[in-house]
């Protein structure tokens, strides 16, 4: 499981940072948001990987750590995911403003001489 | 808990409401807006001077939201050094807001109410005492900045708004990255908790947590500008219409705000200054090479925020206990001074004529972007005379001011900083190093505003701006603050030691956070 993870967010940080450098607004976008998928999963990841564990302490049972996840980073997680959402859709409006404004889809707002 | 115990929360809650209220409102109502942000501002700014001297009492209030008690639940903490920053972050938005007022709050919608979340936003990163609960205020600042850089349109306002999300929303994920990695190791979000648990990590996992320190400081380096992490500051805080730059100057000031507290309470300054220092000295050298060679004064501006950014990292660095209460002195002096010089360029500006440019292909960019997003709109309202007098009066005060020429605070701040960190036996290398660059940089300052000034108010064509009381009043309200410092740096002074020491020893932040 750990390993299985660990690639993830391993595959989705290093394809993120490599469309987040590339001239195209819309690679930009697409790399930030597959980073932000990868550091979703690396907060959950935080809080210990267990399986089949429920957050919450079942009534009438021991309050035993062990036997239950970790809540908190799942809190953090929805937070960040609603935030991450909520910005990426900003950007996308600024990213349509930029194509309006200046006629292209370079980060910087004009090609550069190839 | 009485009454005034609920004060901690008036500078959160106050401009949400603010903001809340004035979205339902339409937009064509323009005057309605203004009076409810005025008195807002307002009480903001009354909230905040009661907090200074609630805290100057030696108080450090935790108030615990929802009544759950630390570190279990969120609190917001306020200390001299919060109470401080909130203070200047509501001197800093009436005046934009009152600015704004003369035509700025009608080149885009919801001008207000951003500037309000935005206020939110920033109070909230000061007062909070959790980690987590910082990055959710900080992404509001930043969604409320996101927007104000962009009001009133147009490319360069666009297309380095593009550059500054992109990267600042990188930096949040180096923020949560590095959250999570304190997280994993420590088990609390708490700054209290974690001030606590942190010496007692096993060795084992502490090269975990330094890491997860690391990626943190650069989640606020970016925000504080620190060189190689600064390029994006200049270009989006000079494209952006004026009242928002001059509150966007606190801005870089939330990053070392956020240094400054985080590194003392963690890790009591033992360990990563060096990197401060150098980093710092590089950004000041960064800041007065930009200054010099910048040909539009939007760029001069920011170049002197990142030389403020770079002097505060710097000396932060040295981890000398003297000069960081210079530090915090020169933190707001330099703070109200470049918000000043961030108006007054757009009033200055008006005076030239396009195309009486000769030198600058960059400054002409800029002029046309500053024009852009105004129209053609009736003048209301009283133009003061002797418009270019005062203008010119106001230009040389900042000028004196950033430079740091005495009697003014920038210079007292610096001699403050210089003091402490040439009475070391023997005075370290670094010393004399910060020494040369304040210089020069404040040679650098009164070179490059100069020889602004003489293009600007020298010129022999040139047309005299209108420029209205409501937008000369912020300016005025800004340097008469420093002037104000000037003469009272006793007290000030004197507030800035007690701060500074109950940042080196936070037993009683702990004390008070966690109910021991």
């Amino acid at each position: 499981m750990e390993i299985v993870l660990s690639v993830a967010i391993g595959v989705l940080t290093g394809s993120g940072v490599w469309l987040m450098l590339r001239p195209r607004t819309f690679q930009v976008i697409v790399g930030l948001s597959l980073i932000s998928y990868a550091v979703n999963l690396f907060i959950v990841v935080m809080g210990r990987v267990q399986g089949g564990a429920a957050p919450i302490v079942e009534a009438g049972a021991r309050a035993d750590p062990a036997r239950f996840a970790d809540p908190l980073p799942q809190a953090l997680v929805l937070t960040a995911i609603v935030i991450g959402f909520a910005m990426t859709a900003l950007l996308l409006v600024v990213l349509l403003a930029a194509r309006g404004v200046t006629g292209t889809d370079h980060v910087d707002g004009r090609e550069t001489d190839q | 808990m009485t009454w005034t115990d609920h004060l901690a929360i008036v500078p959160i809650v106050l401009p949400l409401l603010a903001g809340a209220a004035m979205l339902l409102l339409d937009e064509r109502r323009n005057a309605l807006k203004g009076l409810v942000s005025l008195i807002a501002g307002v009480g903001l700014l009354a909230a905040a001077i009661a907090l200074v001297q609630r805290a100057d009492s030696g108080v450090v209030q935790a108030y615990a939201l929802g009544a759950w008690p630390a570190p279990f639940g969120i609190v917001l903490v306020v200390d001299r050094l919060s109470a401080l920053m909130v203070l200047l972050a509501a001197v800093l938005g009436l005046c934009a807001l009152v600015f704004s007022l003369a035509r700025w709050h009608r080149a885009g919608p919801r001008f207000h109410a951003l500037l309000q979340f935005m206020l939110m936003g920033l109070n909230g990163a000061f007062l909070t005492g959790d980690l987590f609960n910082l990055f959710v205020f900080f992404e509001l600042m930043l969604a409320g900045s996101y927007a104000l850089a962009l009001h009133g349109s147009g490319a360069p306002r666009v297309r380095a708004g593009l550059h500054y999300i992109t990267i600042n929303l990188a930096a949040s994920f180096f923020f949560l990255i590095g959250t999570a990695l304190i997280y994993g190791v420590t088990g609390t979000l708490n700054m209290a908790d974690l001030a606590v648990r942190i010496p007692a990590v096993p060795a084992d996992d502490l090269a975990l947590l330094h890491a997860g320190a690391a990626i943190l400081g650069v989640a606020f380096l970016v925000k504080a500008g620190m060189w190689p992490l600064g390029f994006w500051l200049t270009p989006t805080y000079g494209a952006a219409a004026a009242p928002a730059a001059a509150l966007f100057a606190i801005l870089s000031k939330v990053g070392v705000y956020a240094i400054l507290r985080l590194w003392l309470l963690f890790f009591g300054g033992a360990s990563g200054g060096e990197l401060l220092l150098y980093g710092g000295m590089a950004t000041l050298v960064f800041g007065l090479v930009g200054m010099l060679a910048s040909q539009g004064l939007p760029r001069l501006a920011g170049y002197s925020l990142l030389a403020s950014s770079g002097t505060l990292l710097a000396v932060i660095g040295t981890g000398e206990g003297g000069a960081l209460a210079a530090a915090l002195f020169y933190l707001v002096g330099s703070t109200l001074g470049v918000a000043a010089l961030y108006l007054l360029v757009e009033l200055v500006e008006r005076a030239r004529e396009p195309g009486a440019e000769i030198l600058a292909v960059t400054a002409a960019a800029f002029l046309g972007a500053e024009d852009e997003g105004e129209g053609p709109e009736e003048e209301v309202g009283v133009a003061i005379p002797a418009t270019m007098a005062l203008l010119g009066l106001a230009f040389l005060l900042c000028a004196l001011l950033l430079a740091g020429l005495p009697p003014l605070p920038l210079y007292l701040a610096k001699f403050g900083i210089l003091a402490a960190l040439l009475a070391a036996e023997p005075v370290p290398g670094a010393a004399w190093a910060i020494l040369a660059l304040l210089m020069l940089s404040g040679l650098a300052a009164i070179i490059a505003v100069g020889r602004a000034g003489v293009r600007i108010f020298w010129a022999t064509t040139r047309t005299v701006p209108r420029v209205r009381v409501v937008e000369m009043a912020p300016v005025a309200l800004l340097l008469g603050l420093c002037l104000w410092l000037t003469i009272a740096a006793g007290p000030a002074m004197r507030y800035m030691n007690d701060a500074a020491q109950a940042l080196r020893a936070p037993a009683p932040y702990l004390d008070n956070v966690l109910r021991r």
